[in-house]
């Protein structure tokens, strides 16, 4: 097997695909809640990619990438058989919730790829976690299945109710909450926007929230800076201080902006490889 | 006339300036400013040497190059014999010819510094020797048994490796980023030191046998326990990776980042190429707040990204830490000193983005510890400094990184790790050197440290019989 091989690629929803990469000197140390940078070619980008999957036995890492911007449209393009260039990891610190004794996953969109080995390890622990996956439809639904039998319940809600109930995350953490679940922590991952709204809904009702932040990074090892954040009024590192940090302290409004800080120049680059603007 | 040396007479020839392009031509692209020296000049430069049998000039070289002897073989036979003498000493000759601080060590001994036309360029001659020489690197001695890994391929870590190379151990030198080189491919801009200049410098390292692992986190692909267990010895040469901010408000904007992140993106993600992949801030007016060697590169990168550029240093000219001629060349390329200046508050737009900072003017007090004059902000000196994008750049502390990984590794309050002289920790079998030892300092001193461990390690591994 070739350094950094792409071993197999799945599509689990509209322009989202698992890639299984070969990398052993990434997958003996890895956890869940870890990430990976990776480069596609001598020329690439650095970007990281949460850890999805890993197998120690097979040395292989697995991560979810969705065609959104020049480096995961040119990863779409990649098939299983070729390499990529560069595979860094694991970084950041894994996920700890071992402090909680019932536990509300919470995954938008792709952010289920984070809640998802988590939802495996809880299961595995004995103390299997609820899970609310959220999608803007039920083509972009993923592990839905591996959802189903890990979790102690599992919620599907989409923003055209083309499968489960019609709605946001917020709803259903809402209507749970209201039903009388008793949460000691919820764990949310997705889009900045929804992990905003989630954290917002459970200070309401007191509920300890981790978030995963997904900043833009270069080196991802605390060199650059390039990934801070304001956390509790100070500034943290999502690559050496996270990528989870307490949800009710994180400064999103912030975060935002930051996420948009190439966002010209990223279309750019979109432009010069499809000959068109995606937004 | 006076006698030195062999009590020749002396030529009282002014020291000879090496060709440089000029700042009007430089600001617009990102190849080597000084282009150095040419055989004549390398050859009429080399013959002002006095070759003092003292030697004062060795003194100032933290790893010890024999410098009149390499001088004078220059003389007789060329680069190639130079280089003989030159590479057994520094196993970075083309980077230290080029980034060392030469006025403060070995040209700062030379005799002639004062009256004699200025002190001989060491430096511009041994880049000329480094850069003109075949690759006469050193015989490796015979292979031993042994194995030493190396962590960090900065400047430290390549010095450590080459050294135990050519003793015959087996060296695995690990790196965290996808290329080899440290500070002196993300950090050091190709205008002061071509990546081409370094790349063959590390493959000349290869050549020695040594195995180079990128991609490799110590403390996160491979745990510090795996290779003080695998390995006879680990040498630590981490660098100084983490940057400090300034702790004001409007840290967090969209256009403010470290001298870091601006010199990582252009140097070693090639982010001035029109085609490059990873982006890049490029300001209209860009304000780097420092004045050190690093701040000066910022400065000078951003520039020619196309900005005006202002720096910002809240000391004046005379406590500027970084290197005259960095100075004189940031100068000549048009960026703006705002000195006795520091910034307070840096403001935004409605999307989060720079639009300008505010900064006070400062007096000079009484010295502080450092021995330089502590500097006091001027009641009622606020003003607004207009400007699109902020690097900072005000030093770097050791990454945390392998302590948090490692607790057994033993810090200072600073971070920096705890060794004595020759780089010993109290972990058997573990050393340290470098900026991860020292704190921020420069190519050449980690350099030195690499070589001092080096031979620490050979001793304590003969000591141990691991070595014939």
């Amino acid at each position: 097997m070739k350094k950094y091989e792409i071993l197999s690629k799945r599509t689990l929803a509209e322009r989202v695909n698992e890639y299984v990469v070969y990398a052993p000197a990434v997958a003996r140390h890895a956890r869940a809640g870890q990430f990976v940078i990776l480069r596609t070619d001598e020329d690439g980008e650095r970007v990281p990619f949460t850890v999805c999957d890993y197998s120690r036995e097979e040395g292989t890492v697995s991560v979810l990438v969705q065609e959104v911007g020049y480096t995961t449209m040119k990863l779409a393009a990649m098939n299983a058989g070729d390499a990529l260039a560069d595979f860094v990891g694991p970084l950041g610190n894994p996920t700890d919730l071992s402090a909680y004794k019932r536990i509300l996953l919470v995954g938008g969109g792709i952010g289920g790829a984070v809640i998802y080995p988590q939802a495996k390890q809880l299961a595995a622990e004995g103390k299997p976690a609820d899970v609310v996956l959220g999608a803007r439809n039920v083509s972009l639904a993923i592990y839905t299945e591996e959802f189903a039998r890990f979790a102690d319940n599992f919620y599907l809600i989409t923003d055209d109710g083309s499968s489960g109930k019609k709605g946001f995350v917020t709803d259903m953490i809402e209507e749970l909450v209201k039903k009388g679940e008793k949460y000691d922590c919820v764990f949310a991952v997705g889009p900045l926007p929804m992990m905003k709204a989630v954290c917002a809904l459970t200070a309401r009702y007191d509920i300890p929230t981790v978030v995963s932040m997904n900043s833009l990074m270069v080196d991802g090892t605390g060199m650059c800076g390039c990934c801070r954040l304001t956390v509790g009024g100070k500034v943290r590192y999502a690559c050496a201080h996270g990528p989870e940090f307490d949800g009710h302290q994180v400064d999103f409004d912030e975060a935002i902006a930051r996420s948009r800080m190439y966002r010209e120049q990223e279309q750019a680059h979109i432009c010069r490889l499809t000959g068109e603007v995606r937004r | 006339m006076q006698a030195y040396g062999g009590g020749e007479t002396v030529n009282k020839s002014a020291r000879n300036a090496v060709p440089v392009q000029e700042a009007a031509l430089r600001i617009g692209n990102f190849e080597e400013v000084a282009k150095g020296f040419t055989e004549e000049l390398a050859l009429a430069e080399a013959s002002r040497c006095l070759n003092c049998k003292n030697a004062p000039c060795m003194q100032g070289c933290p790893v010890g190059v024999r410098i009149p002897s390499f001088i004078a073989a220059l003389l007789e036979g060329g680069a190639d014999k130079a280089a003989g003498i030159l590479f057994a000493d520094n196993n970075l000759p083309a980077v230290c010819g080029r980034v060392c601080p030469q006025e403060n060590q070995c040209e700062k001994y030379c005799v002639r510094r004062e009256k004699l036309g200025g002190s001989v360029a060491i430096g511009a001659l041994e880049r000329y020797v480094a850069d003109n020489a075949a690759d006469v690197r050193p015989a490796v001695a015979e292979k031993q048994a042994a194995k030493v890994a190396v962590v960090g391929s900065g400047p430290a870590g390549l010095s450590c490796a080459a050294d135990l190379a050519r003793a015959g151990i087996q060296v695995t030198v690990f790196e965290a980023l996808h290329k080899a080189g440290g500070v002196l491919v993300y950090g050091i801009p190709e205008f002061r030191l071509p990546k081409s200049v370094v790349e063959k410098e590390i493959d000349g390292l290869r050549a020695l046998g040594v195995n180079i692992e990128c991609n490799t986190v110590v403390g996160k692909t491979v745990l510090m326990e795996e290779l003080l267990e695998e390995y006879d010895a680990v040498f630590v040469g981490s660098g100084a990776g983490l940057p400090l901010f300034l702790g004001i408000e409007g840290e967090t904007l969209c256009g403010v980042s470290s001298a870091n992140e601006l010199l990582t993106r252009v140097n070693l993600m090639k982010a001035y190429r029109e085609d490059a992949v990873t982006p890049v801030q490029r300001g209209r007016n860009v304000v780097v707040v420092g004045a050190g060697n690093v701040a000066m590169d910022a400065a000078r990168t951003a520039r020619r990204l196309g900005a005006e550029v202002t720096l910002v240093y809240r000391r004046s000219r005379a406590e500027m830490p970084a290197r005259a001629e960095e100075i004189d060349h940031a100068e000549e390329e048009g960026i703006k000193f705002e000195l006795l200046t520091n910034p307070v508050k840096i403001h935004g737009d409605e999307r989060g983005f720079v639009n300008g900072m505010t900064c006070v003017r400062m007096a000079l007090g009484e010295p502080d510890a450092s021995g330089r004059r502590r500097p006091v902000v001027v009641e009622g000196s606020e003003f607004f400094l207009p400007c699109d994008e902020v690097v900072v750049a005000l030093g770097t502390t050791p990454n945390p990184l392998i302590k948090d990984s490692f607790p057994a590794l033993e810090t200072t309050p600073k971070g920096t790790i705890v060794a004595d002289e020759n780089g010993r920790t109290p972990t058997e079998g573990l050393y340290a050197g470098g900026d991860a030892m020292t704190g921020a300092a420069t190519v050449i001193l980690a350099m030195g440290a690499g070589k001092r461990s080096a031979g620490a390690i050979l001793d304590e591994l003969r000591r141990k019989g691991k070595i014939k």
